[in-house]
Order: C-alpha cells, then structure tokens, then sequence
C-alpha cells in the first residue's frame, strides 16, 4: 500500500478578481521510502500542494474537494487534534527560508526539543539530549555549544541543517521539503543536499523535494512529478522525465536550460509566451497556449495517458515523436 | 570583439564601516570589495561569478559610480572616472547602463510603462514630443513589447515582461556598456531563456558590452565571453570561458563547479563530488593570507600566510593561488 496517497485535490483561494483555483485535481501517490520530485515553475502549484498535503491551507485558502490518504487514513477526515499530531511528528516539512521559519527568541535546541517534548513525551533532559543527537547528525560543530544558540547567530547554511535536524527529530514517515536550497549558495546546498540523501538511506523516510531546479531534482529523485497551472503534467522516474520527455512543456522546460553538459554556445530554446494567469486558466490544458504541438482538442480537458513502466503523461500527444517532428518543420 | 579595453579596474577597494556603541565608534571594516583588479574589453561578456557576499554586486555599484569607492582607479573608455563631479557622472550614465535583478521592486509601480522607459530620454533630454513618443515605442519593440503596452502599469506585467521594461529602459540612452545585475535570477526557468536570448541579440545588433553579475555558473557559462571568479571581495581566477570551465585551476573555482546540480541523472553516478566543508568566512575579518585557505582541500603553510598574487599561467588566464604555482594542480 502506498504511504500517501494524493486523490483528486483540489485547492482554491479567494481573491479580490474571484476564486483561483491553485491546485486542479491533482492526484499521485508516493511509496514508503520513495524520492519523489515536484517541479513546476511559480504558480504551478507545488508549494500549495505540499501546504494542502500539511493541512495548512489557511483562509482565503480552502481545500475544496479530494482526499489525501496517509498511511491508510484520510488527512483531509481528521480532528484537528489529531492532524497537530501527524504533522511534525509522522509528517515533517522543510522550508525554503530557514530564517522566518525560526523562532528568533528561542535557541535552536529549544526549537528542537520542543518538538521532541511535545511529540515523544521526552522530559527536558532527555529532549535537550535529542537536540543535540539532531544537530551532530546534520554535523554541526560542537554541537554541545552550538545548542544554545540563536537562529541569528547560525549561518544560512547551518540554520538550514538545523531545520533537517528539527523536522527529522521524530523519525518521520515522511519528509517534504519546500525548495529547501533555493535560498543558499551552491557549495552550501550542495552540503545540504548530500545530507539529505545521506539521512533518507539512513532513516528510511520517504522525501516530497519540491523544486524550480531540474539539476537538484535529477541529483536527489528516483521520481519526478512536473506540475503546469494547478496539475501533473508529466510522472516518470528520472530517468524517463530527463532522457524521454513526453510532454510538450517538460520538453521545453529542459530545452531552455543553459546547462553545463551542452555546448557553450548553442542558443537555448525559449519556451514562448508567458506563464498561465490563475484567473484565466485555458479551458483544457495549461499548457496548450504555449504549445507549438497544439491540437483543437487541446482545449477540451485532457486526460491522463500511461506510457507504461509508471510513466504518465497529460497530453494527446504523448505517443509521438515529437521532437523529431519539431526538429523537421 | 576587439582588444580596445572599455573598463578598467585597479586596485578597486570598498570598505563599509561598522559602528557600535552608542557614540556609533566606527569598530570595524566590512571589507566588500578588497583590491579587485579587471578589464572588459569592447564588445565581450565578462561574467562575474561568486556566491553571497563575494562582493560582486558592489562591483557592479563602483564601476557605475552608483556608490563611491574607497580606493582604486575606475578607467572607461580610456579615462579615469574615479574622482569625477556628479555633474560629470550623469552624463556618464548615457555611457552606462544597469539591468537589476528584481523586476519587481526595479520598476516605479505608480508609474506606467511608456513613462518608465521614456523618462531616461526626458532627463538626458534626448527626445521630446512626438520624437520621444516614437523612440519609446521602438524601445519597447526592441525587447518584445508592443506599443499598446504603453499605458499600462507594471503590475499588469509578468516577472520576464518586467524584466523587459527594465531592459529597454537601461537602452533609451544608448549606452555602450551595461551591468546586468543577476538580471535573470528572479525569473522562472522558461522565461530566463527568452531573457538570455533578447540580451545575446541586443548585445549583437547594437555592438554593447557587458558586465554580467550572476551566482549561477550554467548562466554565466552560457552568456560570457570571459568570466572572473570572486570570493570574499576578492578575484580568484580570470579566463576565457572554455578555459575557466573546462581547465579550472583554482580549488575553489573546481569546487564551484563541481557543486552545480546537473539535470542529467545519468551523470549523477559517475560525477565526483568535490564538497567544500565550512561556510564562507566573514568579510569583516577574512581568513589571514589566502582567504580560501580554511576550506580548502590544497592549502599548505604558506597559504594562511602570504596571500597569493594574480598570475597568467598562458594566454590570459589569471590565478592567484599557491598551490597552482606550485605545480600541485595543473
């Protein structure tokens, strides 16, 4: 059985100009264990997922329809007593910026053991011990000393770890974390990374990695799920999202990469016009006003069609050889 | 590209002093921009790499006079710009232009965009009336906008198309030279392409030169005629772009490109990973001699001692470090 199992959610917000609908329908399922990739530009939608996934949609947000099953039972059904429960202890989330989702005025061991208190009914002693377990493991310089210490006075780098450290405090089932290296430079989220990749073997915890970059995606994911305008648009391992891309938009989204493994100077391949406006979404795919493939039918709702070997694509198109076609006109 | 040096930096030093107490005694230095020295020849891209707090966007500030410098000599177009009057520095901003990274926080919202473009032709007073209208709306064109969308407000407008005004308003004034300051970091991944490609076109049909501020290598590697690479204020390495990305010489300049994500999983597995430990050091005290030394996986005695000097090793590729003079790396 699946750990999660995401069953037609849909996530709305209530604006001045109506009601956008941030999230349409998405469904997908991550196995224990799993490495599963969200990728999708601003406005996709993968950030309101994992927040949807959390239950921490607040208002003008609403999770409108859908059921989000974890570990057998259904998020979306539970008291809330129950889901401050799940989230943080079965449930941990990562954020991008490690600095506003710290608590200025409290110690990073504080923070950590607070956790651990309040999930695993440790006394103080114990936790303050936890914490400190927590930060060697994301390899903290004596972290004995570095305990009480305030989120300011930790690199960005460090208070990064720090989170790690917090949210896998409680062995959770499963680890989602929100573009955790958008905001550090590379050498520092290349720490980060193999950190993570680290902690995942040992731990055994299933990962939601929820990114804008294809290169950090193709270095920690055996899966990968490309979200456009509110839904999946293509599901695949690695492998087969980065070697045989089968969606239009996946297509382009690599085709318009400056990357270092191509020729310095080819000219990249720009994917036209602009993202889809939220209150103007296309009747049927996002994607088709961009789309240089693009059918009548495109404009009616597209489903779902499987490749085969777990691949999944939303396009009508999926099934031919597009780029040749492309590359022939 | 001809080998006519544009700009020419000396020594350029930026020091931002930190006060504490309170008589605000000044305690200490941030020391940015520590002795950078650099050419951009007429009609290249030179890309400036470095990660937070390497001091590349104050560079990118001193060289267009937009903060002053607290040493150093700043040379365009044969002339030195150092000490000039504020009077001379705008006429000098017809000669220079910059691009900012954030499209959003860049452009005046209450502004409209035919305003925001044509108001460097009001200042400098280049066109007027009918001529400034007609000027404005073929700037627009220039970088894929339409007149019709003179009257309307920055908020109307998407991160690229924002990134668009700003662009033609650095080219109303026809400069030679522009700063582009991360101009694409903000945007997402398909829209920094067709950003990359309107600055590689314009840079071709209207023969400008440019200094290219970025923390992203794939970037900098794509647009870049050469690239130079900063760390703590400092410049590490200098090269032509096959050379700095295919011979790198200095550990850190390696290590920086080792620590890119590829988006090829199949190179994940046969890719050797060079992980630099540590954080980058404070630029209010760096590291004694070289200021890499505590990180890095070559450094010997002499290397937290004597800071090393910027050498060519052949062909114009410059490099300070001591471990390369030694012949350990190669």
């Amino acid at each position: 059985m699946a750990l999660l199992e995401v069953r037609n959610l849909r996530t709305t917000f209530k604006t001045e100009d109506g009601v956008v609908t941030a999230v349409n329908g998405l469904s997908f399922s991550l196995d224990a264990g799993q490495t599963l990739g969200i990728v999708g530009e601003s406005g996709s939608g993968k950030s309101v997922t994992s927040l949807s996934i959390m239950r921490l949609i607040d208002r003008p947000g609403r999770i409108e329809s859908g059921e989000i099953f974890f570990d057998g039972r259904d998020l979306l059904k539970l008291r809330d007593e129950e889901m401050r429960h799940v989230r943080g202890h079965r449930i941990a989330m990562i954020f991008q910026d490690p600095m506003t989702s710290l608590n200025p005025v409290l110690t990073i061991g504080e923070q950590i053991a607070e956790v651990v208190r309040l999930h695993l009914g440790r006394n103080h002693r114990e936790a303050r011990d936890t914490a400190i377990e927590m930060l060697r493991k994301v390899r903290i310089p004596s972290p004995e000393k570095r305990v009480d210490d305030y989120p300011h006075q930790f690199s960005g780098g460090m208070r990064q770890r720090a989170m790690i450290a917090m949210a896998l405090s409680c062995n959770p089932q499963l680890l989602i974390a929100d573009e955790p290296t958008t905001a550090l430079d590379v050498t520092i989220q290349a720490q980060v990374l193999e950190l993570m990749n680290e902690l995942q073997r040992e731990t055994g915890a299933a990962i939601i990695l929820i990114t804008h970059d294809l290169g950090v995606v193709a270095e920690t994911c055996k899966d990968v799920l490309v979200m456009y305008g509110g839904n999946m648009v293509e599901y695949g391992s690695a492998q087969q999202i980065f070697a045989e891309p089968r969606m239009p938009y996946t297509q382009g989204l690599l085709a318009s990469l400056p990357r270092l493994d191509a020729p310095a100077n080819a000219r990249l391949t720009p994917i036209p016009g602009q993202p889809p406006n939220l209150h103007r979404m296309p009747p049927g795919c996002a994607f088709a006003p961009r789309c240089s493939y693009r059918l009548e039918r495109c404009d009616q709702i597209v489903p779902v069609t499987d490749l085969g070997h777990g691949h999944l694509a939303r396009c009508w198109r999926c099934t031919e050889n597009l780029q040749a076609a492309g590359a022939a006109r | 590209m001809s080998d006519e040096k544009l700009l020419e930096v000396t020594d350029l030093k930026k020091y931002f002093p930190v006060s504490a107490g309170v008589f605000g005694r000044h305690v200490a230095d941030v020391k940015a921009v520590d002795g950078v020295s650099f050419t951009v020849r007429k009609g290249e891209t030179l890309g400036l790499v470095g990660e937070s707090g390497s001091g590349k966007t104050t560079i990118g500030r001193l060289v267009l006079k937009l903060l002053p410098a607290t040493s150093g000599t700043i040379r365009f177009e044969g002339r030195d710009i150092s000490d000039i009057s504020a009077r001379q520095t705008r006429t000098l901003r017809r000669r220079m232009q910059i691009i900012f990274q954030d499209p959003y926080g860049s452009l005046n919202p209450r502004m409209t965009i035919g305003e925001i473009v044509s108001e460097p032709l009001a200042i400098h007073g280049i066109a007027k009336g009918k001529a400034r209208q007609e000027r404005t709306v073929e700037l627009l064109r220039m970088v894929g906008l339409q007149s019709s969308h003179l009257n309307r407000y920055p908020n109307e407008f998407s991160g690229g198309q924002r990134q668009r005004v700003g662009i033609a308003r650095a080219l109303a004034v026809e400069p030679q030279f522009i700063v582009c300051d991360e101009p694409v970091s903000a945007l997402d991944v398909s829209i920094q392409a067709q950003v990359l490609n309107l600055l590689e076109d314009l840079r071709e049909r209207l023969g400008l030169t440019y200094l290219f501020i970025s923390h992203d290598l794939s970037v900098v590697r794509h647009i870049s005629t050469r690239v130079a690479v900063l760390y703590l204020g400092k410049i590490f390495e200098v090269a032509d772009r096959s050379a700095l990305y295919e011979h790198p010489l200095h550990p850190y300049t390696q290590a920086l490109l080792a620590a890119i994500p590829v988006p090829n999983p199949e190179m994940q597995s046969t890719q050797k990973r060079v992980l630099l430990s540590g954080d980058v050091p404070t630029a209010m005290a760096p590291p004694s001699g070289c200021r890499f030394h505590p990180r890095c996986p070559f450094a010997f005695e002499r290397c937290s001692v004597e800071e090393p000097a910027m050498r060519d090793v052949g062909g114009g590729h410059m490099v300070a470090c001591h471990a390369v003079e030694n012949g350990t790396i190669q």
